[in-house]
């Protein structure tokens, strides 16, 4: 009887993990700005853009790239996996979703803890620091096409593909 | 088999991340210091409890925390260091530095990877969390192709890639700085928790600086950020001997020459290019004529 049992419980176990893994998976985007690219290659042309937050349906994974559609299902494309997390970002702090990401191993609040706010009474607090070369380097920003055509000009080539 | 599980636990833990150092320091510290008889078994265990507690903090930092964490040392080490304000040159900089970055295992962060020179003679450079790159004009000067520079370059891409910064952080700190946001991340920030937050985001920054600056990481640490440096330097095509010509350049430029800041919180060019040998392919390629000009005209000034 226990032995019967315990194989019933196998069984469920499998199906369940089945289901699982058949179900498309759903990530977050946790970067501020995430390119959808054509080929799962750092230099591929970007065809759509997805930005903080934003739910992403997995369709494919190949080694560290994903190949996602918008919630819409009006583009899809290629992401590295470290611009997407399982957990459900929250972007407004009044929702009702708000309080249980702030306990959930499952979602996430954005702008939760170390945020502008806080980077604000630092700044109060440390008049001596000076952000505006902070800011200056947020704005060197190179695209994809100047970093190819960089190393085109330079006769970098690279001997196997881009980020594994 | 009890016996077994930790040295199991241990193993596997290595192979599942080359970064990973944090759970594999307190397992392998618990589990020699047990069988030692240095420690009981209920003091093992909670070690590696303290430790799960710390690395579960770690991953609660997410990428938008560590942008802020980013930024705020950048602009700490700034006070130190001035920026070199010459367009050209950082222009170059970021070109090179976020076609590496790109190539690197952690190509996204909040708001992407961004280099500066410093206008400094002394031989230095920092990576702050989230790719926020310093780089020291006496360090660029050790550089003489484009091949080097790019090694410095991922070199420190290596560091944000590991974390390392974000490891600097007393531990102490940072469980009650999330414990706040635990509970308070529901609604906006009271006054009190705001000024409980920012000193707990003080103390992160002053951790994260005073290692940089003064202490430096463990050579452990910088041989993982040398590592993942040749790994970069290969997916994108540079000659991975870039970083073996630089470090040596750099021993010439150090020898009696007073470059306190990196020679005090690096390992010695020569320990580091002992450790960097059985990765590195014989031969050096030559840097074709094109890439050396544009290096060169970057260059010039710094």
């Amino acid at each position: 009887m226990t032995r019967y049992r315990t194989a019933l419980l196998l069984v469920l176990i499998l199906v369940a993990g089945i289901a699982l893994a058949a179900k498309p998976k759903a990530m977050s985007v946790q970067v501020q700005k995430c390119e959808l690219r054509a080929t799962p290659s750092r230099l591929a042309k970007v065809v759509a853009q997805a930005k903080y937050g934003d739910r992403l349906t997995v369709q494919e994974t190949r080694g560290e790239w994903q190949k996602v559609a918008t919630a819409d299902g009006a583009a899809t494309g290629w992401v590295h996996s470290t611009a997407l997390t399982t957990k459900k970002i929250v972007l407004s702090a009044g929702s009702k979703d708000a309080q249980l990401a702030a306990s959930s191993d499952e979602m996430a609040m954005a702008g939760k803890g170390f945020n502008s706010d806080v980077e604000k009474q630092f700044k109060d607090k440390n008049k001596d620091v000076d952000f505006t070369w902070v800011d200056k380097m947020e704005t060197f920003v190179a695209q994809p096409e100047q970093m190819q055509q960089f190393l085109d000009a330079g006769g970098v080539t690279a001997a196997k593909g881009g980020a594994k | 088999m009890k016996r077994l599980l930790p040295i199991f636990v241990v193993a596997s833990t290595v192979f599942l991340s080359g970064c990973a150092l944090l759970d594999v320091a307190s397992e392998a510290g618990a589990t020699i210091g047990q069988a030692t008889g240095a420690i009981t078994p209920g003091q093992a265990e909670s070690i590696k409890r303290s430790a799960g507690a710390v690395s579960k903090a770690m991953e609660d930092i997410t990428p938008e925390q560590e942008y802020y964490i980013g930024r705020a040392v950048a602009a700490t080490i700034l006070k130190t260091y001035k920026p070199f304000d010459k367009a050209d040159a950082n222009q170059y900089l970021n070109l090179l530095g976020q076609s590496l970055a790109a190539a690197s295992d952690k190509p996204e962060t909040f708001k992407g990877y961004h280099f500066l020179v410093m206008d400094t003679d002394e031989i230095n450079a920092f990576a702050a969390p989230s790719g926020f790159i310093l780089v020291s004009r006496g360090l660029i000067r050790c550089c003489k192709s484009e091949s080097a520079l790019a090694a410095v370059l991922a070199h420190e891409v290596g560091h944000v890639q590991c974390g390392h910064g974000l490891q600097a952080i007393d531990k102490g700190r940072l469980t009650s700085a999330l414990t706040t946001l635990a509970v308070e991340a529901g609604k906006n920030l009271g006054g009190e928790q705001l000024a409980q937050l920012t000193t707990a985001f003080e103390g992160s920054i002053t951790d994260i600086t005073g290692t940089m600056v003064n202490s430096g990481y463990a050579r452990k640490l910088e041989v993982e950020a040398d590592k993942a440096a040749i790994t970069i330097l290969q997916r994108v095509g540079y000659d991975p001997n870039g970083l073996k010509a630089m470090l040596e350049e750099m021993g010439r430029r150090m020898q009696g020459g007073d470059h306190k800041g990196f020679a005090a919180t690096h390992p010695t060019p020569d320990q580091r290019l002992k450790e960097i040998a059985p990765m590195l392919g014989a031969g050096t390629s030559p840097e074709p004529k094109a890439r050396q000009d544009r290096f060169q005209g970057s260059v010039t000034g710094i």
